[in-house]
This record gives C-alpha cells, sequence and structure tokens, in this order.
C-alpha cells in the first residue's frame, strides 16, 4: 500500500508542470557543486560605501535574476490570454530607463541633483510603459493582429524611442540614494533588485488570490468565444495582460538604469525579451495560450540566470555565451516537451514494476 | 476471423487515469454492412472508435484487417488511414481557414509537388457526385456545418476506404441532408465497404443499420441483428435497466401555476441584432417552457442569442417584470437573470484545458465580479454539488473538461449556468449529439425547473422533445417568426405544416 502510494506520487512529480524548471535547476546546481563548490560560497563583505553586503555566485543570479523573474510574471499572462508573445519588452524598458533619467535630470544632462522626486520619476515610467503596453494591447486585442507582429513596432522604435527622449545625451545621476535600486541599500546586506522581484512576486500572488485574475485569462487563452458568452470580454482581458506587462517593464527599467547610474539605449535590457519568453517556455507553459504556472515561470527565469553564471564562472568568452546557453536550452526545452516527458513516466513506470517483480 | 468479416477487434482494453473506458470488448463488422455502435455517455463508443483510428492505443487486446494474416497495429490516424479505415468524426475536425479541396487532400498527397489544378478539379468531382453543395476553392469555413460535415464524409469516401467510421454525422444534418447520406451509405455498402455507424438517433438506426452492437460502462452488452432488437429492447440494454415508456415524460408537463403572476416574466419587443433576423417580439412568463422550432438555419438560435446579449443588438427592448432593461452584452443579460447554453458545446461552451471545477464556476465567478474570487473550497463545494446532482461521471472535479464524454460535458454546462439561480434558462440544442439516457434526464431537469418557477426556452432539432416539454412552441422560417403554436395545436403535423407555410 505503501508502495502504491510513493509509486503514484513519483508519477505524479513528473506530470507536475513545475517538475522540469526545478530539475533544471537542480542539475545546474549539482554540476556545480560537482565542479566546483565554491560556487556555493557566499560571504558578507563590505562595499566601497562600507555597507554590509553579501556577494557569492548564488547572490549574483539571485541579483541578476530579478529582471527576468518580474518580466516573466507579466509575459506569462501575456502568453497565457493572447497565446502570443511580446517582443518589445526590452525597447519598452529602455523608454521606462529614458524616462526616469530625463525626469530626475530635468533636461540637464549632468544635474548636481535630482530634479524630481526618485517615486515620480518611477510613476512617469511607469505611465510611459503601461501606455506602451496599451499600444500593444489596442493592436492584438481589438485590432487582432498577431502580437509578434504587433510588438514588432515598439521593438524596432522603442531604442530610438528612448533616445529621443532625453535628446540623445547620455544622462549620468550622481546622487547616491539613485543606485540603491540596483545595488544595495545602506544597512541591507541583500541586493535591492531582488527584494524589488520578491515584492514583485508578492503583489502577484496576492492578487492571484484575490482577484480573478488567473481564471479570466486563461479562459480566454483556451476558448474565447466560450469566455464571451460567460459574460468576459476577451478585448479587454487581453489587452489589460499588455498593460500589466507595461508596469513590469517599468520596474525593470528602474533596476536596469539604477544599476550603471545611467543609460546606454542600444545595449539597456538587449535580449531580455527572448530571455523572458524562454522562461516561460521553461516553466513548461504553452506558447500557445491557455493554461499556465506563474510560479514555473518564475523558476524558469532564474534557470535561466543560474545557467547564464555558470557559463560566466567557467570563463565562457561573452560572445560565445549565447551558443552555449542555445545547447542548453534545446536539451531543456526538448525534456520539457509533453512526448518526451510522457516517455519519462513511461519508463519510470516500466523501472518500478520491475521491481515490485524482482521484490516478490 | 469470420466469414466476410472486414474487422475483427477482440479482447480491447483501455483506461485512462481513474476511468476503465474499454473492458475486454469485441466488435466484428462483416462486408457490405451498416454496424450501428449504441450506448449512452461514456460506455466507450467513441474511445473504441479511437482505438481503431489510432488515437488513442490500446492496452491491450488485438485488431485483425481482412488480407492481414497477423493483428494488425494501428498507432497513429496516418496507420489507420493506410491500412483502409476512414473517420467522420461528431465535431468537424477539418480546416476551416483552409479551402475545400485542400481539407479534402490534407495529408493525403505523395511527396512535396501539388497539382493544384488537378486537386481542385478532383474535389469538384466528389463534391459533385456527392451533391454536395460547395464549391472546391471556397473557403471551407464560409459553408454551413453541414456542408462541412458532408465534405468530410466525401473526404473519408474518396480515400479507398474498407471500413468507414460515421462517429455522429448527422447531429447537424437536416432531414434532407440526412437522406443524401443514408443513400450515400447504401451506396458504398452495396460496394462492399463497412460502416460503423455511431449515433444517439434511433429512428436512424432502424432506417440504414444491419446490425446493432451495444456497450455499456465499457463493457460488450451484446451483438443484434437489427430486425431481432425492438426498440424499447435496444433502449433498456442501453441503460442497463428497463425502461418505462418514454413518453411518461409527457405526464409531467410544467404543472407550476400561479394565478396571479399571469404578466411576463421577460418581454421582448422589435428585437434584432447583426446576426440577420428579421424583428421579432417575444415573451415568456414564470414557469414556462416555450421553445423555437424550425429548420437548421431557420434563425433559431439567432433569436436566442439576441436575447442574451450574445450577438450585437441593433434594436429592439426587452422588460424584465414589466420595467425596461438594456441588455448589450452577455454580462448584461446574466445579471438580469438570464442564461444560455449554447448550441456549439465544443466552440461555444466549453472550456477545454480548464477543470470541470473550473467550469462550473466560470459563469458565476464572473457574475461576482474581478475582485470577489470564489474560494477553492467553495469551488469544490459547488462543483460536487453539481457533479452529484446532474450526476456527471468524471474521475474528479479536477478533471479537464475535454476528456469527458460529450453529454458529461453538456452536464457540466448545465451546472455551470444553474450555479447562477437564472430566472430564465435559454437551452440551444442541449440534447445535441449525446445519448438517450441524458436526453431523458435533461428533459425532465427541464419540467422540474420549471415547476419550481424557473422559465426555460428549450430548443432541439426533434420535434417529439419539444413536444414532450414545450407548452408553447414559436416557429421560424427563414430567420422570421411565422407561428406560434400551443394548446390544442401542439403536434407534429401542425407543426410541419406551419413550418412549411400553412397546409398547401
Amino acid at each position: 500500500m505503501k508502495d502504491m502510494k510513493t509509486k503514484f506520487s513519483v508519477k505524479n512529480i513528473f506530470r507536475n508542470q513545475i517538475f522540469i524548471p526545478i530539475a533544471a535547476m537542480l542539475l545546474l546546481l549539482i554540476f556545480n557543486l560537482i565542479l566546483d563548490p565554491s560556487f556555493f560560497k557566499v560571504t558578507l563583505g563590505y562595499n566601497s560605501a562600507g555597507n554590509p553586503v553579501l556577494s557569492g555566485y548564488l547572490i549574483t543570479i539571485l541579483d541578476s535574476g530579478s529582471e527576468l523573474a518580474i518580466l516573466a510574471i507579466g509575459m506569462t499572462l501575456v502568453t497565457a490570454a493572447t497565446g502570443g508573445q511580446d517582443i518589445s519588452v526590452g525597447a519598452t524598458a529602455a523608454i521606462a530607463g529614458s524616462v526616469i533619467l530625463r525626469v530626475l535630470c530635468g533636461g540637464n544632462s549632468r544635474p548636481e541633483h535630482m530634479q524630481a522626486p526618485i517615486i515620480v520619476a518611477f510613476l512617469v515610467a511607469v505611465l510611459a510603459s503601461m501606455l506602451c503596453g496599451a499600444f500593444n494591447g489596442i493592436l492584438v486585442a481589438y485590432f487582432k493582429i498577431q502580437p509578434m507582429v504587433a510588438t514588432l513596432i515598439l521593438y524596432t522604435a522603442g531604442r530610438s524611442i528612448a533616445a529621443w527622449i532625453n535628446n540623445n545625451e547620455l544622462p549620468v545621476i550622481s546622487d547616491e540614494s539613485f543606485s540603491y535600486f540596483g545595488g544595495f541599500i545602506p544597512g541591507i546586506c541583500i541586493p535591492t533588485p531582488f527584494l524589488i522581484a520578491l515584492l514583485c512576486i508578492i503583489v502577484t500572488v496576492l492578487v492571484m488570490k484575490f482577484t480573478t485574475l488567473g481564471l479570466y485569462t486563461q479562459a480566454v487563452g483556451i476558448n474565447e468565444h466560450s469566455s464571451k458568452l460567460n459574460g468576459l470580454n476577451p478585448i479587454f482581458i487581453k489587452f489589460i495582460t499588455f498593460v500589466i506587462l507595461g508596469v513590469c517593464v517599468a520596474v525593470v527599467g528602474l533596476i536596469k538604469v539604477s544599476r550603471i547610474s545611467t543609460i546606454n539605449y542600444s545595449v539597456i535590457a538587449k535580449d531580455i525579451e527572448m530571455d523572458a519568453i524562454l522562461a516561460v517556455a521553461l516553466g513548461g507553459n504553452a506558447l500557445g495560450g491557455g493554461k499556465f504556472n506563474m510560479t514555473a515561470s518564475i523558476i524558469g527565469a532564474y534557470v535561466i540566470q543560474c545557467l547564464t553564471t555558470t557559463l560566466y564562472k567557467f570563463n565562457v568568452q561573452s560572445d560565445a555565451l549565447p551558443a552555449y546557453k542555445a545547447v542548453v536550452v534545446i536539451l531543456l526545452v526538448v525534456s520539457s516537451a509533453p512526448t518526451v516527458r510522457a516517455w519519462f513516466t513511461k519508463t519510470w513506470a516500466g523501472i518500478t514494476a520491475k521491481n515490485v517483480k524482482e521484490v516478490g | 476471423m469470420r466469414d466476410k468479416a472486414v474487422l475483427e477487434m477482440k479482447n480491447i482494453h483501455k483506461s485512462f487515469p481513474g476511468v476503465r473506458a474499454l473492458q475486454a470488448v469485441d466488435f466484428t463488422l462483416c462486408e457490405g454492412e451498416i454496424h450501428a455502435l449504441m450506448g449512452e455517455n461514456g460506455a466507450g463508443k467513441s474511445t473504441l472508435i479511437k482505438v481503431l483510428t489510432g488515437v488513442y492505443s490500446k492496452d491491450s487486446g488485438d485488431i485483425f484487417l481482412k488480407g492481414h494474416d497477423k493483428a494488425v497495429a494501428i498507432h497513429s490516424p496516418q496507420d489507420a488511414q493506410n491500412l483502409g479505415i476512414s473517420t467522420v468524426y461528431q465535431e468537424i475536425t477539418l480546416c476551416p481557414n483552409l479551402s475545400v479541396a485542400e481539407n479534402m487532400f490534407i495529408g493525403r498527397t505523395k511527396g512535396f509537388g501539388q497539382n493544384w489544378k488537378k486537386m481542385n478539379a478532383e474535389a469538384d468531382r466528389i463534391l459533385k457526385s456527392l451533391d454536395i453543395p460547395a464549391k472546391a476553392t471556397q473557403q471551407l469555413g464560409s459553408c454551413s456545418l453541414a456542408v462541412q460535415q458532408m465534405i468530410a464524409i466525401g473526404r473519408a469516401v474518396d480515400m479507398d476506404c474498407k471500413v468507414l467510421i460515421l462517429d455522429e454525422p448527422t447531429s447537424s444534418l437536416d432531414e434532407g441532408e440526412v437522406e443524401k447520406l443514408f443513400k450515400l451509405m447504401r451506396d458504398l455498402k452495396a460496394k462492399g465497404v463497412g460502416i460503423i455507424f455511431v449515433t444517439h438517433f434511433l429512428d436512424q438506426v432502424y432506417e440504414v443499420c444491419d446490425k446493432i452492437t451495444v456497450l455499456r460502462d465499457g463493457q460488450l452488452v451484446g451483438e443484434y441483428e437489427i430486425e431481432n432488437l425492438p426498440r424499447v429492447q435496444l433502449v433498456s440494454k442501453m441503460l442497463g435497466k428497463e425502461l418505462d415508456d418514454m413518453s411518461d415524460i409527457k405526464s409531467e408537463q410544467s404543472t407550476y401555476k400561479d394565478s396571479d403572476n399571469n404578466a411576463p416574466v421577460f418581454e421582448a419587443a422589435g428585437l434584432c441584432s447583426d446576426a440577420g433576423i428579421k424583428l421579432f417580439d417575444f415573451y415568456i412568463k414564470k414557469g414556462e417552457v416555450n421553445g423555437f422550432t424550425g429548420l437548421l438555419g431557420s434563425g433559431r438560435s439567432e433569436c436566442v442569442r439576441a436575447i442574451f446579449g450574445a450577438d450585437r443588438i441593433t434594436g429592439g427592448t426587452v422588460k424584465k417584470n414589466g420595467k425596461t432593461v438594456k441588455i448589450t452584452k452577455p454580462i448584461d443579460a446574466m445579471k438580469n437573470g438570464i442564461a444560455y447554453l449554447p448550441e456549439d458545446r465544443k466552440r461555444d461552451g466549453i472550456v477545454g484545458d480548464l477543470s470541470v471545477r473550473d467550469n462550473i464556476i466560470l459563469a458565476l465567478q464572473v457574475m461576482q465580479g474581478f475582485f470577489k474570487p470564489i474560494s477553492k473550497a467553495q469551488a469544490y463545494k459547488y462543483a460536487d454539488e453539481y457533479i452529484k446532482l446532474l450526476s456527471i461521471k468524471t474521475a474528479s472535479a479536477d478533471t479537464p473538461i475535454k476528456s469527458l464524454s460529450g453529454g458529461n460535458q453538456q452536464k457540466v454546462l448545465i451546472g455551470r449556468w444553474l450555479l447562477t439561480h437564472p430566472e430564465y434558462l435559454i437551452l440551444d440544442e442541449p440534447t445535441r449529439g449525446i445519448d438517450v439516457g441524458t436526453k431523458i434526464d435533461i428533459q425532465k431537469l427541464v419540467l422540474k425547473l420549471a415547476s419550481e418557477g424557473m422559465s426555460v426556452t428549450f430548443i432541439s432539432s426533434e420535434t417529439d422533445e419539444m413536444l414532450r416539454t414545450c407548452s408553447r412552441l414559436v416557429v421560424m422560417r427563414d430567420r422570421k417568426v411565422v407561428g406560434e403554436l400551443s394548446g390544442e395545436d401542439l403536434t407534429q403535423n401542425k407543426i410541419m405544416s406551419t413550418i412549411a407555410g400553412g397546409d398547401k
């Protein structure tokens, strides 16, 4: 009887969507553990400003993976409701970052003091990227343009718009407090981006718990006709997922510009849209829309960061990085494909059946 | 193998998580025979067909085909097709955005080359020979549901098949079209093709079939010659119990009487929508069951869709208890106590990948609003309540609705709307494509709800069902309301003549 139970639970683990990203994460960690256990070393030191900070590869992963995790939240919702992806998030993050700098600098590219509170700058950026999201949302939901095509517009134009916002100058914020968002808050040894990501995740959990967003986006993604006849407004729901993604993008923009206290229009958040989509896919979510698992997407985001950091650690040249990444991604994506998972389940069932026979 | 047998399935087993779909089922099909496969919802008909066509892989058992010494292995629909087994499914499985010809030849061409001209000409020839009113180059989606179904059959017929499986092909066809299909089936039979006919229409079984195999709860009940199995016995074999005469229901007809309240609950005047119906007036009283009747495409569904606000409303007013209410979207209708079960279950009804539980609470959840999610515990409570009340066969409340049989899906959808406690329930073809037992359940349910004071509109292609349940019928022709029948006038003949436009 007990055996039966464990057998069933193992089977369920294979079936569970969250299995793949967690397994991938574990594999990467074990790989590191075997080759170089120093990967897991976390030390408490002091940075140049004399504040206590944690450092180590694990901290790097949590720190650098934040942007991706935040984007994965919004991207999962867009994917679920529209069955498509937003490829403009990197460019929109550039716009958001540029807006923040513009508001803080107030037209002067090297201000001695910030011209506005950071919160005001951030809210303006949120508004700007929500507008970008709304633009995408209208094209996709109302005009029924395929998401990838619709978001191609901002993907192409976004970085130019970002540069134009600051008259193509590269404003630098010298105020210490601005760098807190991409670094450390004095007295707190955990990287702020991770705290921000955590906050976003908590907000998402609350939204999922206290609203019906999850049910609505899935219902619209699975069967639009039926949703409509059940009183939902599919157009509005698709639209709103893009706007939510816009908010996520603004947060990412803030972290990105805070990290370097300035902006590089062509490099900021470059290719992050692909990683965000990959995070959703790694989480085992169907890119064709419908059912989703938010936790799996977020773990997927950290898996990607873990992979990148691991590759850096083994001194892979940054030019060669994408190629290595691609190989690992192929393995992960193939192993998360339904057919392969069915095969896993079957093989496992075969192994356990054999064991039972031997025991008997 | 038996003499003349083209197909023999022996000792077939198949189970799904939590459900034994088939247990030791045998099935034999002979040359030139039309063989009905009958059974209730979840009896295993569809599963057996899907095992035969390679959609599901069987757990154990053998399939023998004429001309093959050993048991054949069918691992995919492609295998089945190559072995000469063709299928037309209940739900149309063609691609609506491709042309008719492309749909007929998809997956059948060898190599990469494609002679489009030849393909179109060939398709036109088939369409013509089968009397199907469509052009080869037309987009499939622009054909009516019935024509699409016939094209699917045309496609199957054209593939050199020895075994033709028709899974509920007639559920969306009108009588003339059914006749054409039967003619076609008899022609094929004369050529020696074995046809497996899955249907819920008893009349049709007795019209065309030679043999009947009955399944119940995944097990074989038996194989019978048609002349040895009278209808009553067939039904009782399918249900597994002696059935009191079905017309019993009639005596239960809505008993709700409220003499004080003779005013209509809902009243519509000059209503019309962009779906192309003419202006119509409509009313329904408390506890009344009425129906819309008319031929396929006469605008029955469009009328009720207009009442529910499912299409864009272009004019007219709706009054609830004498007060004008504004209904332009489904949510308005729902908030005014109207529930609508759509005609096309797969397209408009179920949310396939979601669980039975989520499907049941969906409408109520939408009415409660975005910021008031139904808790998981509460959702389970609701789901269990309706699974029990409607005796829905499902492994659990977490099972995705798409893995349920058609009739059980329909029950889930009815549960969804009952959960909203509507004052006025619209059921558009609730019994289409489901088995006799569930049909009777649904009709009884309708009468019970009405006797409790709910107003119900019941639409069905089967007139006798409507006669049994409805106390008033609105007759439609060519997207226009042409008459209203009640009391003494509620007879088959009177309905037919009203539909046809007088006794001419």
